[in-house]
């Protein structure tokens, strides 16, 4: 380490309770990956902290810059582990932009009832991470019971529990299976319910709230001014949710509330993740009420997309000829740039996009949302106490993959 | 040394080797380590459904107290220092799982930050392939070191390995 | 988005500080901008209230290896109560610094920490300008596009460039 921004202590400033340099990560069980924070401590109260990101850096970036349009969707997987079909959207809605083509309104329903699915997945794990930190391991089994739930119908969707890929560029990769219809609203009816449960289970505990109230505000103008977004921002009292603001897809049909709370303390950023899930389950339910029922999940463009009927490729020879190309060489993309950015279950997660019109992007950023999130931690952890930060990182929830890249 | 004597301090060692290897392998502690997407997998092969606890495996916060590591994610040449370190808190006899493809080979990310396998840092004793490999799959890779453990010749001297310099990656070349 | 009305109302503010402004091929308003003008206009366009761009989404640094300017950063901003966005872009050649915006925006500390450590990139006047992602001992800049994707052969990636020992490069930008 060059230089910290720790606090130096003038000479005449010197208090008597002796002060601690502490290393807390990068592994540790509460810092959700590798997360590395180094706390100046008087006593048990955090004076000054450094964080240290970096120990899961992959270079996703560079990467990009050497694979195809298609291959680097596997990529986007890989960001926010638990909810990868947000960021696959949001990599493929810059794609499709470059392209000037839009996927058909059945793989559009499909993208955002997967999102939807998605958000409850990751929204689930933290808010049963968070009480599991705080020594209520209880609500962490129940909600992988659900957890699991969602797995299987993700599975049964897409052929994989967590790194799918289902989302490609125009369109989605299959249809829905047989019988997923009825499955999904089974599990929106269970969860419905169970989701009460998680609720009583820490919401009226004493000791939850305790730890969780009045501990790591942030007022609106400081939540937006540290670039924070998603429900972190929200439960801030600022209102502003992309999904409704600038609407993608086919958010504009759907009847959801946008859910914000005022205090901006960890309590809300939890409760903020547990009232989005249930607005999740209804824009899946109104999702499933108003798919067409029948009709393409791809769009028809045989330079882009892979032929629908697998059994032509085995038939044609030109469908042959298509496999082979967008298989081995990928697809051309026009020059130009482009910024898209779509409200992920963390915040905003935007995709710039240079294009040089080959079959590889010339550049790729990504505006990570747990990225930009995780640094408020500067302003949010001064003057708790050690356990505190233990719920300041939790209610903020990073997932160390995205912030790292 | 007659055959006879020859044979019983055979059965002997063979024995104590059984019962050693017995409890080792029924109480196998994790350490509580996950990396990247590969720890969600194997959380949830901690929790409800999957449940490895049946199998005697506990997950623990701290490497002191485990006996098995699960490298569940990439690891990269800036974290590559702290996986030998924790490595080397570990208690003997110790084992390594590599759970998934980035911590058997680098996966995908052959780049300039990451480790392109965890065996050039520490020895692996099962790989589980996948990206992540399902909670099923890092279950039998548990099951496979149980059964290397149960095979292990437990009364030989295992050699203890030196707490090297952790080196540090410059990202250069080496000087010549 | 209501662009045209963006642009008058950018046009009749900010013009002494645009070099240039169009539509990019993605409908995003675009203005081309010198770099010492970037702290002035950013606290403008924050502040003036008929546009209130309050939210730093992102900061991207673009390398153009063979071409002069090498750089180009840019600033993506988005106003919360107006919904509108707009592109910043400042071109810039090797070796020059950046005024930072940490100023402005508190959330430009770690955007612009990213740019230095992955382009080598210096803001002037950045409260905290070190590494982000990569630890302290790295030599090079590795998103440039003359650094090898796989970086250089050491003990934890054995597929890595060959050094190149006839070319005796300089690695402080």
């Amino acid at each position: 380490m060059t230089e910290m921004t720790l606090l130096d202590k003038s000479p005449g400033n010197e208090s008597p309770i002796k002060e601690i340099l502490l290393n807390l990560g990068p592994q540790h069980p509460s810092t959700h990956g590798v997360l590395r924070l180094l706390l100046q401590m008087e006593g048990e109260k955090i004076e000054a902290l450094d964080i240290i990101i970096g120990y899961l850096h992959r270079g996703n970036e560079k990467l990009a810059e050497s694979f195809t349009y298609t291959q680097i969707i596997p990529l986007t997987d890989r960001l926010d582990y638990l909810c990868q079909p947000s960021n696959n959207l949001a990599y493929c809605l810059a794609v499709e932009k470059l392209l000037g083509i839009e996927a058909p309104e059945r793989a559009q329903y499909i993208r955002v009832m997967m999102t939807e699915l998605s958000r409850i997945s990751g929204h689930l794990l933290i808010s049963g991470a968070l009480p599991m930190d705080l020594g209520a391991m209880t609500t962490l089994l129940y909600v992988m019971r659900e957890r699991e739930m969602i797995m299987d119908l993700m599975e049964m969707a897409t052929g994989a529990r967590m790194h799918s890929s289902y989302v490609r560029v125009g369109g989605i990769r299959e249809d829905l299976p047989e019988g997923f219809t009825d499955r999904m609203l089974e599990f929106c009816r269970i969860f419905r319910a169970r989701i009460v449960d998680y609720e009583t289970l820490v919401d009226k505990n004493r000791m939850f709230l305790r730890r969780t109230r009045d501990i790591g505000v942030i007022s609106a103008v400081d939540a937006i001014d540290w670039g924070l977004s998603g429900p972190c921002l929200r439960a801030s009292g600022v209102d502003w949710d992309m999904r409704r603001d600038n609407p993608y897809e086919i958010y504009d049909r759907l009847q959801f509330d946008v859910i914000v709370r005022e205090n901006g303390d960890c309590y809300d950023r939890w409760k903020c993740r547990m009232d989005e899930m249930r607005e999740s389950v209804k824009m899946i339910e109104q999702c499933l009420a108003q798919m067409p029922k029948q009709g393409p999940v791809m769009v028809d463009m045989p330079q882009i997309a892979f032929p629908g009927d697998k059994g032509k490729v085995q038939a044609s020879m030109e469908s042959l000829i298509q496999q082979f190309q967008l298989s081995a060489y990928g697809f051309k993309v026009p020059a130009g740039e482009t910024y898209v950015s779509i409200e992920a279950p963390k915040g905003e997660l935007g995709f710039y996009i240079i294009s040089d019109g080959s079959e590889k992007p010339f550049r790729m950023k990504i505006r990570a949302p747990s990225f930009v999130n995780l640094q408020v931690l500067y302003d949010l952890c001064k003057g708790y106490y050690l356990a505190d930060v233990i719920a300041i990182v939790g209610s903020l929830d990073p997932v160390m993959k995205e912030v790292d890249k | 040394m007659s055959a006879e004597q020859d044979s019983t301090t055979n059965v002997f060692f063979t024995a104590l080797d059984g019962v050693i290897n017995w409890s080792r392998r029924s109480a196998l502690w994790p350490e509580t380590f996950g990396i990247a997407c590969c720890a969600i997998e194997m959380i949830s092969a901690g929790c409800s459904r999957y449940d490895l606890d049946r199998f005697g495996i506990v997950f623990r916060a701290s490497p002191r107290q485990s006996d098995v590591m699960v490298i569940a994610g990439t690891v990269t040449k800036k974290f590559a220092p702290i996986v030998k370190l924790l490595y080397d808190q570990m208690p003997e006899p110790r084992w390594v799982i590599a759970m998934g493809s980035c911590a058997i080979s680098g996966g995908v990310y052959n780049t300039y930050a990451v480790v392109q396998g965890s065996e050039l840092l520490v020895p692996v004793d099962v790989n589980v392939p996948g990206c992540p490999p399902r909670p099923d799959a890092l279950m039998h890779g548990f099951l496979l070191l149980q059964e290397k453990i149960k095979r292990s010749r437990s009364g030989r001297h295992i050699p203890v390995r030196d707490v090297d310099d952790v080196p540090v990656s410059t990202g250069k070349p080496p000087p010549q | 988005m209501p662009d045209a009305a963006l642009l008058n109302i950018l046009k009749s503010t900010c013009d002494r500080f645009i070099v240039d402004s169009f539509d990019t091929t993605d409908g995003f308003p675009c203005l081309v901008i010198e770099r010492n003008n970037i702290v002035p206009l950013c606290a403008q366009l924050k502040r003036h209230s008929d546009l209130q761009f309050n939210f730093l989404s992102d900061i991207c640094v673009v390398d153009f290896l063979p071409k002069i300017p090498r750089f180009e950063v840019l600033y993506h901003l988005y106003s919360i109560p107006y919904k509108y966005r707009l592109r910043l872009k400042c071109p810039f050649t090797e070796g020059q610094e950046i005024p930072s915006v940490t100023t402005v925006w508190r959330t430009a500390n770690w955007h612009e920490r990213e740019a230095y450590d992955m382009y080598g990139i210096v803001f002037s006047d950045h409260p905290d300008l070190r590494r982000i992602f990569m630890w302290d001992e790295f030599e090079g800049y590795p998103q440039r596009k003359d650094f090898p994707l796989r970086g250089y052969r050491d003990e934890y990636n054995p597929f890595g460039e060959e050094p190149d020992w006839s070319e005796d490069q300089d690695w402080s930008h």
